[in-house]
């Protein structure tokens, strides 16, 4: 079965039919996108357990001749990496429609355009994870970005166009670089033995390390961008903050991960060398996103930008875990990439609800919600303690690997980046008492609590977050072996305890 | 090792309580707390049975273990759900479950008027679950579940009033401070990890006598530290006064009885790494001495009755931490303080509850007065526990105490005397100031506001205080008849063989530990009984008092050297980040643009044709390769 182009068309599919749905009936417009995600969500799930956990190579491998005379393929597989994407991607995909059910009302265009955008964001989440040949790869990375911005730019909030412009100049600029690298190394294939863009060939090229260093920098400041790094973060705040919930649970928790997904599947197979060499530099990036994320956290104003700088410091410790080159550290990655996606939907998630209730994203507008709206304050609360790594939730899980992980090679940074745990504790729990606690401040007595419908669209995010705290095991024994993949590629083994002498 | 499958109910039950009243919602409002009693005497119930099974097995038996499943496995990097129960987790077992139960019960009346009186009860059993799961996890990592947990539910009772905003701000102070010193437990694990490949304790102990002295160190530090966060120990002291805005029986088990003792568990726990490195295993015995001076310092000049009680909890953990920094031979003894402390102080918070019950919740001991006749069994339960904490004869602070100032002069050189002089010294300013909380609570005359009407507790608050106070009488000789405690708890720790003599005579001891105790009494008998008692406290005070009662400046200090320039850090960066990080971007956008239309045409709304253009650009450039390459 063609799992992965199935999985490409159900979204399109969907989206046609809404297309052709009457403008007035929006209701069928968010049920039919609600049915095409859960759908999806489904089909995913049936093609994961199909995975062979232990198998490294790219599994459910599809391949058709796309511009033969170019040497470029449609061509789709996973490895585990992108089916714990592919699977994060596909379970928030619903989640975002049923709990955002009415915030496309107020855009500039219609309720079944903004959920056709989804949908089609939908088919590209899963492409670009997909994609094997790199000019398939290439076309979705910046494909990507138009449905977003008309997301943003149509549907958001405050300065939007400001700030879907902001984005799409930071992502195009970002994208130009990584195309120019991609056309040396077409043409430099040309010369060994046949123009291809086919990952696995290109990994096979010989170049200089000037070349290789260069090409590098072109995929990893695309990437850097995207993910964000330090700093070249500060257009995300401002998406964030413009965007709708469900736009950002997208933004954040999924399109960002093409990042820190590409650093580990072009960055690291295409130059194995220049990713040594930039390593150190990256690993002080990385640090530095860690405790400047935080610290503009706890400065931040607005809840929306809150959680978008908590990101920055999340991204910061993926990206450390990433090049610490050990399989604690890279399994730690590669996990806090998925739970990362669900503490951030439902902090967006609850976030928006907030501040739809609200008419207000300044968190000094809020106060004593714990006592008017109980359930809704919770689920802030469950989610900031994932955000914050609370031990018993998935967060955790991912962040000591991460920590304990990079500890084993690089001490320093990774003592620097466990003092982003105290800072944590802060830029959750100074939201929390502001907004949750204290008398309750008027403008927020009437405030409703969470109706059935959001009930069931937080329950499961909590259900993972918590399940997963304690049982991360399927995952990790699906992540495990790719990881372990990955260091020994780069020809790196974990390093062994140092007992010392006695 | 062998195995027990019933551990885990010792932390499913109140942990299934916990859920159920927080899911059930107000749906369980009618029979909550009586659930909540329920689970937590269940898992007392439980405990009761291991130690009887515990008993009857040969010594090196005793342990059993419990693998749940497997938790993260990630190369070498290995940890299992595990439980362990052996000698040493089987006491705070019952300490926590039997404690806790009578909390429980005391807190069925003491709440009966909240209206969340339930949401009470969930976070009272999830506190019980978090702290046997500290206490029975097999493995550091294990144990930093409930280590945090029980950080959790202590946020959450600290604040359980959060619509007060200090009590917010009191319950964030509590945590935050908590992380610092859970970093510090971070920290140790990576340590035993990079260095010794394992985190369990087993895997540590076994590792420990291969790894280097310098591994050895920085753990136990690490490990100190996050004693000293969770024990409001020094440095990380300042969260435990603020601690007492929870409701009282909160205080008394959380931050008196059971989870501030979290701090000596782990270090007991850790004996094979402090036994190994000398230099940690000295800076936990100065972190203790300090700390049982600081508290102690403090005791003396608070007026409110629950601070009091806290200063004093704070410098009583400090007597613990010290012991457990003498090694082999303190161990059992800080066990032991931990015990009786644990049920002298629990019954004295209690005590203190139910004054406050009869006072309309007023704590300031200035206004009360007299108030024996009118809770004459509050004034016998607290008074049992007072003897306790005295070291009075026969009282359980007596032999817990004791052992512990001759220990500390056991250590025999300056050391040995400045220790021994330095607990001799706490012991006499604990008799001062537990004598002035007596005096000012109970006897002497009244200085009530007009609408007091003070009464005795129901009998479901008494009826606890009253087995407490049995506990503080009998517990200490109990635990050390025969050597009860110390013989039970000897196969843990790695003792030296030698039989090491007494430097001075324990009669010795006790003789000068009884007169440095009745000359702390007299000074506050002298002080408060014999003068005449302001109901306001007096502002012509000495230095030495002012600063004592704003906690000997620690949260000045706090303030001026961590979170001033913490948020004026913060608030630099957020504005930088703005005009610095954002503006150089935008600036090489602009030279790139070679020129600065382009951020005037941010500023214009011209943007979306350059971005448009940008992406003709890019097309156009895919484009020209193209045909190159052809």
């Amino acid at each position: 079965m063609k799992w992965l182009s199935l999985l490409m068309l159900l979204p399109l599919a969907g989206a046609a039919i809404i297309s052709v749905l009457p403008k007035s009936n929006e209701k069928a417009a968010k049920q039919a996108a609600l049915a095409t995600t859960l759908v999806v969500m489904v089909a995913t799930i049936a093609m994961a357990v199909g995975f062979e956990r232990d198998n490294v190579d790219m599994q459910f491998v599809e391949n058709y001749a796309w511009i033969p005379s170019f040497g470029i393929n449609f061509a789709l597989g996973v490895d585990a990496i992108a089916l714990v994407l592919i699977l994060m991607s596909t379970i928030l995909a619903p989640i975002v429609v049923l709990a955002g059910w009415n915030e496309a009302h107020g855009g500039r265009w219609s309720v079944k355009t903004f959920y056709v955008l989804i949908l089609v964001l939908e088919t590209m989440m899963i492409g670009v994870f997909a994609a094997t040949d790199l000019f398939l790869f290439y076309v979705i990375f910046e494909a990507m970005l138009i449905p977003v911005y008309f997301l943003i730019g149509g549907y958001g909030s405050g300065e939007r166009s400001a700030a879907a412009v902001k984005f799409l100049l930071y992502s195009l600029f970002g994208g130009l670089l990584m195309l120019a690298s991609i056309i040396v190394l077409y043409v430099m294939s040309g010369d060994q033995g046949g123009r291809t863009f086919d990952i696995n060939r290109l990994a096979q090229l010989e170049m200089s390390s000037t070349t290789q260093n260069l090409l590098f920098l072109g995929f990893f400041i695309a990437f850097a961008i995207k993910a964000p790094l330090w700093p070249l973060h500060t257009w995300l705040p401002d998406a964030a903050k413009s965007a709708t919930p469900g736009t950002s649970v997208l933004l954040l928790g999924v399109l960002d991960k093409v990042g820190t997904f590409g650093m580990i599947r072009y960055c690291l197979t295409l130059f194995p060398e220049a990713s040594k060499t930039f390593t150190p530099l990256i690993m002080v990036l990385a640090v530095i996103s860690i405790i400047y994320g935080a610290f503009l956290a706890i400065g931040a104003k607005d809840i929306k930008r809150l959680i978008a700088y908590t990101s920055i410091s999340h991204f910061g410790f993926i990206t450390m875990g990433i090049f610490a080159m050990t399989t604690q550290a890279q399994s730690g990655a590669i996990l806090y990439m998925f739970n990362h996606g669900f503490s951030t939907a439902a902090l967006f998630i609850v976030a928006g609800w907030m501040i739809s209730r609200r008419g207000s994203s300044t968190i000094a507008d809020f106060g004593g919600l714990q006592r008017i709206t109980p359930i809704m304050a919770w689920s802030f609360f469950i989610a900031g303690l994932s955000s914050l790594a609370l031990p018993g939730l998935s967060s955790f899980v991912s962040e000591f690997l991460v920590l304990v992980g990079t500890f084993t090679r690089y001490p320093v940074h990774a003592i620097i980046a466990t003092f982003g745990i105290v800072l944590a504790a802060l830029y959750i729990l100074i939201p929390v008492q502001k907004a949750l606690h204290g008398p309750t401040t008027p403008g927020n007595e009437n405030l409703k609590d969470l109706n059935l419908r959001e009930k069931i669209a937080i329950g499961p995010v909590i259900a993972i977050i918590v399940v997963l705290g304690f049982y991360p095991s399927p995952l990790l024994n699906v992540i495990n072996p790719a990881a372990k993949h990955v260091i020994s590629q780069m020809g790196f083994t974990d390093p062994v305890p140092s007992i010392g002498d006695k | 090792m062998t195995t027990s499958t019933s551990l885990v109910y010792l932390i499913a039950l109140p942990l299934a309580g916990a859920a159920i009243l927080l899911l059930g919602g107000r749906r369980t409002d009618k029979w909550g707390h009586l659930l909540g009693t329920a689970m937590s005497a269940s898992s007392f119930g439980v405990g009761v049975y291991q130690l009887m099974l515990m008993l009857d097995r040969p010594t090196e038996q005793r342990p059993v273990g419990q693998k749940l499943f497997e938790w993260i496995h990630v190369g070498e990097f290995k940890v299992d759900a595990g439980l362990l129960l052996d000698q040493l987790s089987i006491c705070f077992v019952l300490l926590i479950t039997g404690v806790g139960t009578l909390i429980h019960i005391y807190s069925i009346s003491y709440m009966s008027h909240d209206k969340d009186r339930r949401r009470f009860f969930a976070y009272l059993n999830l506190f019980i679950a978090s702290m046997l799961l500290l206490v029975l996890g097999d493995s550091y990592l294990n144990l930093y579940v409930g280590w945090e947990g029980v950080g959790l539910a202590s946020y959450l009772l600290i604040g359980f009033w959060n619509q007060k905003p200090a009590y917010a701000t009191a319950s964030k102070k509590a945590f935050v401070m908590n992380r610092v010193g859970d970093m510090g437990l971070s920290f140790a694990i990576m340590i035993a990890f990079a260095t010794m490949g394992t985190v369990s304790f087993a895997g540590v102990q076994e590792q420990s006598q291969y790894a280097s002295e310098a591994a050895l160190t920085g753990m136990g530090i690490m490990l100190l530290v996050a004693a000293a966060g969770k024990s409001a120990q020094f440095p990380l002291q300042a969260w435990l006064g603020d601690a007492m805005a929870g409701p009282t029986p909160v205080s008394a088990l959380i931050h008196a009885a059971t989870m501030v003792t979290a701090g000596v568990y782990l270090i007991t726990r850790s004996n094979f790494v402090f036994d190994a490195a000398p230099t940690a295993q000295l800076l936990v015995v100065i972190v203790g001495a300090i700390t049982l001076m600081f508290g102690a310092v403090i005791g003396t000049a608070k007026d409110d009755i629950k601070k009091a009680l806290a200063a004093s909890t704070m410098s009583q953990i400090g007597y613990m931490t010290l012991a457990a920094g003498l090694g082999p031979v303190g161990y059992a003894f800080a066990i032991m303080h931990l015990l009786t402390h644990g049920f002298f102080k629990a019954g004295m918070f209690l005590g203190a509850g139910s004054v406050m019950h009869g006072m309309n919740d007023e704590v300031n001991m200035r206004k009360y007065g007299a108030l024996r006749k009118f809770m004459p069994i509050t004034f016998v339960t607290f008074g049992l526990g007072y003897l306790a904490i005295l070291g009075v004869p026969p009282f359980a602070g007596f032999y817990s105490k004791d052992l512990i100032i001759e220990t500390a002069f056991d250590a025999g050189g300056a050391k040995g005397i400045i220790l021994g002089i330095t607990t001799l010294i706490g012991a006499s300013i604990t008799a001062f100031y537990m004598t002035r909380v007596m005096i000012l609570t109970f006897t002497g005359t009244k200085r009530w506001d007009e609408d007091a009407h003070p009464h005795e507790s129901p009998w479901l608050m008494w009826l606890p205080m009253a087995i407490l106070a049995i506990g503080s009488v009998s517990s200490g000789y109990l635990l050390s008849r025969g050597d009860a405690l110390e013989n039970w708890l000897h196969p843990l720790f790695n003792h030296s063989d030698e039989y090491q003599k007494h430097l001075i005579e324990p009669i010795v001891v006790s003789a000068m530990a009884l007169t440095m105790v009745a000359i702390g009494v007299a000074i506050a008998y002298f002080k408060y009984a014999r003068q005449e008692v302001s109901a306001v406290a007096p502002e012509d005070v000495s230095i030495f008092t002012k600063v004592a009662r704003q906690d000997l400046m620690q949260d000045r200090f706090n303030e001026a050297v961590f979170m001033r320039p913490g948020q004026a850090l913060t608030t630099t960066l957020v504005a930088a980040d703005d005009a610095v990080v954002d503006g150089a971007v935008r600036g090489v956008g602009q030279m790139a643009m070679g020129s600065g239309s382009a951020l005037r045409g941010l500023q214009n709304g011209y943007v979306r044709s350059y971005a448009a253009m940008i992406l003709v650009g890019a097309i156009a450039l895919i484009g020209a390769i193209w045909v190159v390459v052809q």
